[in-house]
């Protein structure tokens, strides 16, 4: 247990000290949502204000972007530079060093989830969730199934160059597609690309969870596609993930 | 005592061969040299003694472990410089030995260690602010941290400069001040002239001379005569050194006339190493 609070320990000191990660993965989604928030006052979405809709889809955002791309990034620049290489010959544990990261993702995750509310209610009155602890388990959940996705895709990234570029072009476009910002109006051939998708049902998980204080088993369907996405990429990583550069 | 035992070590990749059956043992507290050119099998070799790579064949033995089940146990005695590897650069050096400590049960007290490699006056320098030299003594401070018995070392002055390597030599000649027990690989002939105790040089996979390096010079008993006659270079290598001089000197006092530049070479570590290598390095 030590060992595990120490990874933890290390796993945020690195993670606020790299201007980067900080910046892009924490405040950029609270950025966006001050943004786009800012338009979409006074509006409603399917029968909500729409800000609250833009809420609960920068929440998914959120999750996309801290576990999927950050966890994805992390690992391939940490593999390349030769750092999980390093890290494998001391007495560290494997299950251990992800445990760590997966925990501290949550905490960045929730961290960012409460100033996401804190901020909605402060500056364009949005709602503090209807079930709070719907909402938590969801933030966990989350945080879970695509840090799953994000080590999959990192066992398929070759070059540390590339690693942001790869991450970005899939997690924009399901970004847009899935509500993150707002529109919610696509034709149905993208509306169908959607719904294959994880981030689409988590954002109506959150919409379910934080404006109709449904409990996340409401929709076993939505949990259980997130949760499959999540567990492929899981299965993807034991199979092909490496702790050693591909490049050189 | 011994440290490693290597008996019969194999290892091919897509069907090429990189090691080929080679055997040697390092006593606790020796600097053992594995010498050799680029693509020789050094880096192979010594990362399946660190336990990152399973091995086809042959039994090896590191501190009593097999470095192939790659125990925590095994993890906690071992420290390793790899040939290349970044480090966090957002950290301070301080920080970073302190994450790497963490890791160990008895760590040595970070600010010894830091110290020891020489980066008191770096102590709360961000990483990517550090020379390319001061990052291989961190890289070396944070193989120390956990207070390993045996210290790995892959090509640990390769792209310095004279100065750099001097420094670095100084650092691992305090590592045998330590009592640990050191594997260095090198393509640097010096080097491991410098440093080890014993060498083994490494030519395509195979074990090609085992010895002090002192013993690398005496391999060859030949000695090469050089002088100039009307002015042309006589040059010519014998086993007997002793008796075609002494003809030589003699025919020429006979005849009153000077050798020229006469000159007797034992031949040097260096054309014992490429002699040993066919000739085919540098």
């Amino acid at each position: 247990m030590r060992l595990f609070f120490h990874q933890v320990r290390s796993e945020q000191l690195t993670f606020w000290r790299n201007r980067e990660s900080a910046i892009f993965l924490f405040i950029f989604p609270i950025m966006l949502f001050l943004l786009l928030g800012s338009f979409y006052t006074g509006d409603t979405i399917s029968g909500y204000p729409a800000v609250d809709v833009l809420l609960a889809g920068m929440l998914g955002y959120g999750a996309a972007n801290t576990g999927f791309a950050g966890m994805a990034i992390t690992l391939v620049v940490r593999r390349e530079f030769g750092i999980l290489k390093r890290l494998r010959s001391t007495p560290l544990p494997a299950a251990l060093y992800f445990a760590a990261a997966l925990a501290s993702t949550l905490i960045v995750f929730t961290l960012q989830t409460v100033v996401l509310y804190a901020l909605g209610r402060l500056l364009y009155g949005t709602s503090f969730p209807d079930s709070a602890l719907s909402v938590a388990f969801l933030v966990l959940f989350g945080a879970v199934s695509f840090t799953g996705l994000g080590v999959g895709l990192a066992s398929l990234i070759r070059s540390a160059e590339g690693a942001s570029a790869v991450v970005n072009v899939v997690l924009l476009p399901m970004a847009f597609l899935s509500g993150s910002f707002g529109v919610r109006d696509y034709p149905a051939v993208l509306d169908a690309v959607a719904d294959a998708l994880p981030l689409k049902h988590f954002i109506e998980l959150v919409i379910g969870a934080s404006l109709r204080g449904e409990a996340p088993w409401h929709d076993l369907g939505a949990v259980a596609i997130v949760a499959a996405w999540g567990a492929g990429g899981a299965l993807l990583a034991a199979r092909r993930f490496t702790w050693e550069p591909r490049e050189r | 005592m011994t440290a490693i035992s290597v008996r019969g070590l194999r290892k091919s990749y897509d069907g090429v061969e990189a090691v080929r059956g080679i055997d040697f043992e390092v006593a606790v507290g020796e600097v053992f040299g594995l010498l050799g050119p680029n693509g020789a099998g050094k880096t192979t070799t010594v990362e399946i003694l660190e336990g990152y790579r399973p091995r086809d064949g042959g039994e090896v033995s590191v501190l009593g472990f097999d470095p192939g089940k790659a125990e925590r146990a095994f993890r906690e005695r071992i420290g390793v410089v790899l040939q290349s590897s970044e480090l966090w650069a957002g950290l301070t050096v301080r920080e970073i030995h302190r994450v790497f400590a963490g890791y160990y049960q008895r760590p040595r007290d970070i600010d010894e260690v830091i110290a020891l490699v020489g980066l008191d006056e770096k102590k709360d320098a961000r990483v990517k602010t550090l020379s390319g030299g001061q990052k291989r003594r961190l890289d070396l401070g944070v193989a120390l941290v956990g207070d390993p018995e045996l210290v790995f070392l892959d090509e640990p002055t390769t792209g310095f400069d004279p100065a750099a390597r001097r420094n670095a030599w100084e650092l691992i000649r305090s590592l045998r001040a330590l009592g640990k027990t050191v594997l260095l690989t090198t393509h640097y002939l010096d080097e491991a002239q410098q440093l080890a105790d014993r060498v083994a040089v490494l030519r395509a996979g195979e074990i090609v001379l085992l010895g002090k390096p002192s013993d690398l010079t005496g391999a060859s008993a030949k000695a090469e005569i050089r002088y100039r006659q009307d002015g042309e270079l006589v040059s010519f290598e014998t086993d007997e050194p002793t008796r075609v001089l002494n003809e030589l000197t003699t025919a020429a006092l006979a005849e009153g006339r000077e050798l020229e530049g006469l000159e007797v070479r034992r031949p040097s570590l260096e054309d014992v190493y490429l002699e040993l290598l066919g000739e085919e390095g540098e």
